[in-house]
């Protein structure tokens, strides 16, 4: 059998969803939905792990907060100790008040900016990146589920198509691979 | 469903009551000096408790909040407090103000009678604003516009709960934005006359929204907890876990507010080292050292690191935990502003402040837990009913 991509084409969302349902419940792999808003409670239902950006999110956070102690170490007490207002300017531990805003705001900037770079990687998204839509119409007012028959190997694409049918797909386009 | 208010819980908050009432009798029999700012402190901590969840439910109505209005009643229950909670701190505050016990420096008249011995030209220099007449004034304009607003918006509760009605619901609406308005200025100037005037030579511009936060995230530790022990008595089946999510989120933020907040009041006065303002530090820094720094754990570190990640903020158990250390950090947090102007290093922590702090506890509990078990817990009639009910983030 060849591999071949069944898009399922939906005009409700709520359809969608007990579709995926019923297709889950069969053991069948939904490789992705295709809508144009965001649809509420759909992640666990096709099987999406929950993102696991807030953990990079405080890694970057750390890394901000170290790259801060580091320069404010560095710049006033080690390299250049600079007497600031009778501060004492000797210990990072003694003037680490003075150094706390600049800490928090590293510790922010790394975090958002190693956010935003993170999500853009792992999407791939990048300037000039063409748009990979398999059909036009998810922009506006349809909903569209990709299966791949190569994910699922114990049920027929045949079988697929039929519970999709069966579900309230409105339209069943297929490609081959 | 109704809250049935056992007779055994009942017996709790007056034994603790009993605690209370006996610590603070026998606080005011050893050492008077003691007894006052820890009955100041106790009864400012409960009251503003209060005062916070009547803040955040003015919010809730303000903003179109949807997501609680199925734990809008927890939060009714819990401002209940404020008019029992605003009688004992008024009575309090007028008789320091009264001069009846040595809490406020400035109310003793020698202090602003020009060639007394006692003479002092700042606090004489202060005297147009803070006299013993203008203050009570204040004092009683502030509780009384809070109770006032508190029992405006428990008449326009009883109101909405007659029937979905969206334009009752509008009502109550613009009394919460005049309740914001009202508040956003007497939050910050009571807490000017009743704690940093305590300090009378110092000043902080940004001391009201210092307390402010400590108060507000102390109520909404109260309210979660109240929330998860009513569902885990199974009295709350439309709460979810986002519901719950929503709330240890708000207790994670207004906990990292206090901080900003503390941090900001602190930094600047430690980096401009002006004597006037400094004194108020070293005062804490000499004789208070272990609380003032040991507070900063409860109420940053540990909420801060615990409550971070999602599934923290969903998990009961350790919300309580949590939940309870806020608690106890914003207590010692208002030990820490209210005691040291009054005591200097002649302060304790001993069974009469924990004892009358337990006392409060009882009364605080009692008075809650009265009013929740008063009216069904649940609240199908709110506008936003549905809306909550299906609350997922």
């Amino acid at each position: 059998m060849s591999k071949q991509i069944i898009y399922g084409v939906f005009d409700d969302e709520e359809v969608l969803i007990s579709s995926a349902k019923a297709l889950r419940g069969q053991g069948v792999k939904i490789r992705d939905v295709f809508s144009p808003f965001p649809i509420h409670g759909l992640d666990p239902v096709i099987g999406i792990k929950p993102t696991r950006l807030s953990n990079a999110a405080f890694f970057y956070g750390m890394f901000g907060t170290s790259m801060a102690v580091l320069m404010t170490w560095y710049m006033m007490i080690h390299d250049w100790p600079m007497n600031v207002g009778g501060k004492p300017s000797f210990s990072w531990f003694q003037n680490m008040p003075a150094f706390i805003p600049v800490t928090f705001e590293l510790t922010v900037f790394c975090a958002a900016h190693g956010m935003v770079l993170s999500y853009l990687l792992v999407n791939k998204i990048y300037p000039g990146r063409k748009a990979h839509n398999p059909d036009p119409r998810s922009t506006d007012d349809k909903f569209i589920m990709e299966i791949q028959t190569a994910d699922n190997k114990k049920v027929a694409g045949s079988e697929i198509i039929s519970v999709l049918r069966n579900t309230g797909a409105i339209e069943i386009n297929q490609k081959e691979l | 469903m109704n809250y049935t208010f056992t007779s055994k819980t009942k017996n709790i908050c007056f034994i603790l009551m009993g605690i209370g009432l006996l610590s603070l009798a026998g606080g005011f029999i050893a050492d008077s000096h003691r007894a006052w700012p820890t009955l100041l402190h106790n009864a400012f901590f409960f009251m503003a408790i209060g005062l916070g969840a009547l803040f955040f439910m003015a919010i809730q109505y303000a903003a179109e909040v949807g997501w609680s209005a199925t734990v809008k009643r927890p939060m009714e229950a819990i401002a209940s407090f404020l008019p029992y909670g605003a009688g004992i701190f008024g009575i309090v505050v007028i008789m320091s103000a009264l001069h009846m016990n040595h809490i406020y420096h400035w109310a003793d008249p020698a202090v602003t009678t020009e060639g007394s011995p006692e003479y002092d030209e700042i606090i004489a220099g202060k005297s147009a604003f803070l006299n013993p007449v203008f203050y009570i004034i204040r004092t009683v304009v502030y509780l009384a516009g809070w109770v006032l607003f508190y029992r405006a918006f428990m008449n326009r509760s009883e109101i909405e709960r007659q029937g979905y009605d969206v334009k009752a619901w509008k009502k109550s609406q613009s009394l919460a934005a005049y309740f914001l308005v009202f508040f956003a200025v007497t939050s910050s100037t009571s807490s000017w006359d009743w704690i940093m005037s305590i300090d009378t030579h110092w000043f902080s511009t940004l001391f009201g929204w210092y307390t402010f936060a400590g108060f507000f995230v102390s109520a909404l530790t109260i309210i979660t907890l109240l929330v998860l022990h009513l569902k885990e008595k199974g009295l709350l089946p439309e709460v979810n876990d986002s519901h719950i999510h929503d709330l240890g989120k708000f207790m994670f933020a207004f906990s990292v507010f206090w901080t900003y907040l503390w941090f900001s009041q602190f930094m600047l006065i430690w980096y401009s080292n002006i004597p006037e303002e400094v004194t108020y530090y070293m005062d804490r820094f000499e004789n208070y050292k272990f609380l003032f720094i040991f507070n900063l754990f409860l109420n940053f570190f540990f909420p801060f690191l615990v409550l971070m990640k999602r599934a923290s903020k969903r998990n009961f158990a350790l919300l309580k935990v949590v939940g309870v250390i806020i608690l106890i950090g914003h207590w010692s947090d208002n030990f820490v502003m209210i005691t040291p102007g009054v005591l200097k290093d002649h302060w304790h922590l001993g069974w009469v402040e924990i004892g009358t702090m337990l006392g409060f506890l009882g009364l605080f509990g009692f008075i809650v837990l009265k009013k929740l078990s008063s009216r069904p817990v649940d609240n199908p009639t709110h506008i936003f009913y549905e809306e909550s009910v299906h609350h997922h983030i």
